[in-house]
């Protein structure tokens, strides 16, 4: 009779254990950052804000695909600031794991080294840091700042605040090449004359400009002789500076700019580089007044953000995974741009009843996937980029931004170049 | 001490080259993806990137284990090599970039029309392995030659080493140099007509990366054993010694340097097509001071330990990233941190070690012999059977 009642108890809880993995769908989802080495200051809050993204939304009841309820089973990985270790990671993520999605990268470099990858194994990724553009994948999604969500809409305000001369400045690698030139041809097509752009010019044996701007390399830090030349340019009091400027560079660069004397009144910085996360590591009284331009503030005063910001703040006292920081934390755009790609991804799944990459990817692409995020409403157009607001910011003391002007509803537009080649020719 | 094959060498040898060259690939190609037996393409693909790094480490220890020469740098010549491959890679493309235009995206990017003049023999596949050859050893030869002439030893020329590959790797970042600046170059397709992303090419790579690696192995293995390689490791042990008894040492380090750069460069042309990327970052100084690492790991002064040690750590490193993303570093350093201090001689001595604390603990068959003193047998490192 004992033995035969222990029986009955071990399949009755046999019974609940498999009754219960049966509720417990799971979807795995990818993060593929670098948690270690140089970038790791900056990504790691992605992958924070992932997590905290992938909580709410489990305890909201999950993922619905048809009657049936997936939580999210995020597969974290680090990508280690090296970029052929980012392919090796993303082709595990796809190949062994099998995830459904992944959300990931910074640098571009990361993103063109994994980007064969995912075009040969039909994953899904999407990308959430402003970058030059010039890139269309049909397995990544965008919601990144593409140049005309960030430094058009910068010089467009810079110009409506009576500016004629724009000084190019940043640090040699793809994305402030490609920007500036981009910008040359935006403020060519604008009237401003080329001896009204500064930092020099590059030409080919044909003499086509194929490069516009000064360029210093990583983590330069002697700006002194470039800051003379700027001041130089500056003495009309009708100038500006356009700062590409990445990471630390930025600390002797602003420096120099305050020992110079030149004041946001009669030359403001506008840097495309700096958000919220960074000035915190930087000499923010040496910038108030300097402009910046995302499609996110911290500042912003809308009701999803404050609620946003609420749950954020409540979800890092309550969480327990290890390595996130507590303490002090900023948001800001990369971060809420990542948060939006969850959101966007399950919407579209939602819509398309299936995890399947081909399926969702036609959803997504349809346009009539959005989401309110904290920084606005986002949409995904068919070119995978998102249309969203722009915001331009001063600086403040404190590390965040005055928000000065917003740009309704942007249009994200990856290839600029040949768009604007075409103008100039017209216009001639 | 010159290093004998043991035995228990050419087992190891032995058997790794069945099962690297024949089961694995076989395994890949001819089960059943669902199959328990099956090898997937992903740990084919991985294995071929661990290889080439232990031939990158076995070019190393050519140098700091058999010759004494620390250098620093001997990732500038295995990034060089996979810059000449990368080129042609790049040619390969031809209009299927992003803006299907005939030359790379990048010049494309950087306003360029018309390819310039030092691209266009990379349309050529032979150019490029002759390039591959060439580059890392023309280098070498011209920084041998200063180098070593100028008699620069121990710690300046580690020194010196990293500087030219620090120097290498700011070069790279410059978008002037038209070589893709810091994104490098990524997204190939073919490789001699074969489709990259194709299982088959990606095996056909991996075997070629075994066959790179036995044959290097054997070239040093013979090398090491010539009277040529005595006086290689001559130099290592009491350089002046030899220098007095006549030999040139200079042009023995020099030959030494060239060929190990000739081994790198390799290493780097196999390694791009199957990691898909090259960019100035594999310059860095860090990722030669990793390549020391897998050499010390592995086990100095032996050919069998380099590979060893890169396999092993390289290994670790891919599982730790995905199991403990957050801790993983602290691991590695810990590894590394116990394996300077407790097994000098890295894995390949960990047996004669072993045998040494056997005997300290468990001594053999104590013979006492009243008439002759005591003599407790140390076993040779380096002879551990």
């Amino acid at each position: 009779m004992k033995r035969y009642l222990l029986q009955v108890i071990s399949l009755v809880a046999g019974l609940s254990l498999a009754s219960q993995v049966k509720a417990q769908n799971t979807v795995k989802v990818g993060v593929l950052h670098s948690l270690s080495g140089t970038m790791a200051i900056s990504e790691t809050s992605l992958r924070d804000v992932l997590l905290f993204a992938f909580d709410e939304i489990n305890n909201a009841g999950g993922i619905k695909v048809g009657d049936t309820s997936y939580k999210i089973d995020p597969v974290i990985v680090d990508g280690a600031s090296n970029w052929p270790l980012f392919a090796e990671k993303a082709k595990q993520l796809l190949e062994e794991d099998k995830v459904a999605v992944t959300f990931g990268c910074w640098t571009s470099v990361s993103r063109k080294s994994v980007l064969p990858v995912y075009e040969k194994d039909n994953g899904l990724l999407f990308y959430p840091v402003q970058y030059e553009g010039e890139e269309l994948s049909k397995n990544i999604f965008y919601t990144a700042e593409a140049v005309n969500q960030q430094a058009i809409p910068a010089v467009d305000y810079l110009l409506a605040q009576g500016k004629k001369k724009f000084y190019l400045i940043g640090t040699d690698y793809v994305y402030p090449q490609t920007t500036d030139l981009i910008l040359y041809k935006y403020l060519l097509l604008h009237g401003v004359p080329p001896e009204n752009i500064g930092g020099g010019f590059r030409k080919d044996d044909s003499g086509k400009v194929i490069s516009a701007g000064k360029y210093v390399p990583f983590s330069y830090t002697d700006f002194q002789q470039i800051v003379a030349d700027i001041k130089q340019f500056a003495a009309s009091g009708d100038a500006c500076v356009i700062n590409t400027i990445n990471g630390d560079s930025n600390v002797p660069f602003f420096k120099e700019i305050v020992a110079a004397g030149l004041t946001p009144a009669d030359c403001p910085v506008v840097s495309f580089s700096l958000a919220e996360d960074e000035l915190r590591s930087m000499p923010t009284k040496d910038m108030v007044g300097e402009l910046g331009c995302w499609t996110y503030f911290m500042s912003l005063k809308t009701p999803e953000n404050k609620t946003f910001l609420n749950n954020w703040n409540s979800w890092l006292q309550t969480e327990s995974y290890p390595g996130v920081i507590k303490e002090k934390r900023a948001v800001d755009s990369p971060m809420v741009l990542s948060y939006d790609g969850v959101y966007l991804w399950k919407e579209a799944v939602e819509k398309a009843g299936t995890f399947d990459v081909d399926a969702v990817r036609k959803v997504l692409e349809s346009g009539d996937i959005s989401f309110e995020g904290p920084g606005g409403k986002i949409t995904v157009q068919a070119n995978h980029h998102c249309t969203k607001n722009v915001y331009i910011g001063e600086t403040k003391a404190n590390g965040q931004f005055k928000i000065l002007e917003t740009f309704p509803q942007v249009v994200g537009e990856p290839f600029l170049l040949k768009d604007l080649d075409d103008k100039l020719a017209a216009k001639q | 001490m010159l290093v004998k094959t043991t035995k228990w060498e050419l087992w190891i040898v032995a058997v790794a080259t069945v099962s690297l060259l024949a089961v694995l690939p076989s395994l890949n190609a001819f089960t059943a993806p669902e199959s328990l037996m099956h090898v997937s393409d992903f740990t084919i693909n991985l294995y071929g990137k661990y290889l080439c790094y232990g031939i990158l480490a076995i070019s190393v220890d050519l140098l700091w284990g058999y010759t004494g020469l620390l250098s620093l740098g001997q990732c500038l010549f295995f990034a060089l090599g996979g810059y000449m491959m990368g080129m042609y890679l790049m040619r390969m493309i031809g209009d299927l970039g992003q803006y299907h235009q005939p030359i790379p995206d990048f010049l494309v990017f950087l306003g360029w029309s018309r390819l310039p003049t030092f691209w266009e023999p990379f349309s050529s596949f032979a150019f490029a392995l002759v390039m591959v050859i060439l580059l890392p050893a023309v280098l070498a030869l011209v920084f041998g030659f200063l180098a070593f002439r100028s008699r620069i030893k121990g710690v300046y020329f580690a020194i010196l080493t990293q500087a030219l590959t620090y120097a290498g790797c700011l070069l790279f970042f410059r978008n002037d140099l038209l070589m893709g600046g810091n994104n490098g170059f990524t997204d190939f397709k073919f490789i001699a007509g074969y489709d990259l992303r194709n299982a088959s090419t990606q095996r056909g790579l991996y075997i070629c990366t075994v066959l790179l690696l036995l044959g290097t192995y054997a070239l040093c293995k013979w090398l090491t054993a010539t009277k040529f390689g005595k006086v290689q490791q001559a130099i290592r042990d009491s350089e002046n010694r030899v220098l007095f008894s006549g030999y040139a040492t200079a042009h023995f380090k020099l030959f030494v340097f060239v060929l190990a750069a000739i081994i790198a460069g390799l290493a780097g042309a196999l390694y791009v097509p199957q990691v898909g990327i090259i960019n100035p970052s594999e310059m860095g100084p860090d990722k030669s001071l990793e390549a020391i690492i897998w050499v010390a790991v592995g086990g100095r002064g032996t050919l069998i330990g380099p590979v060893i040690g890169a396999f092993a750590v390289n290994a670790m490193k891919s599982w730790a990233t995905r199991a403990y993303p957050d801790l993983w570093l602290l691991f590695l350093g810990l590894t590394f941190i116990l394996v300077t201090l407790f097994m000098p001689k890295g894995i390949v001595g960990l047996p004669a070690q072993l045998g040494v604390v056997k005997q300290r603990f468990w001594p053999a068959k104590p013979v006492v012999d009243e008439s002759k003193p005591v003599v407790v047998e140390e076993a040779p490192l380096t002879k551990p059977d």
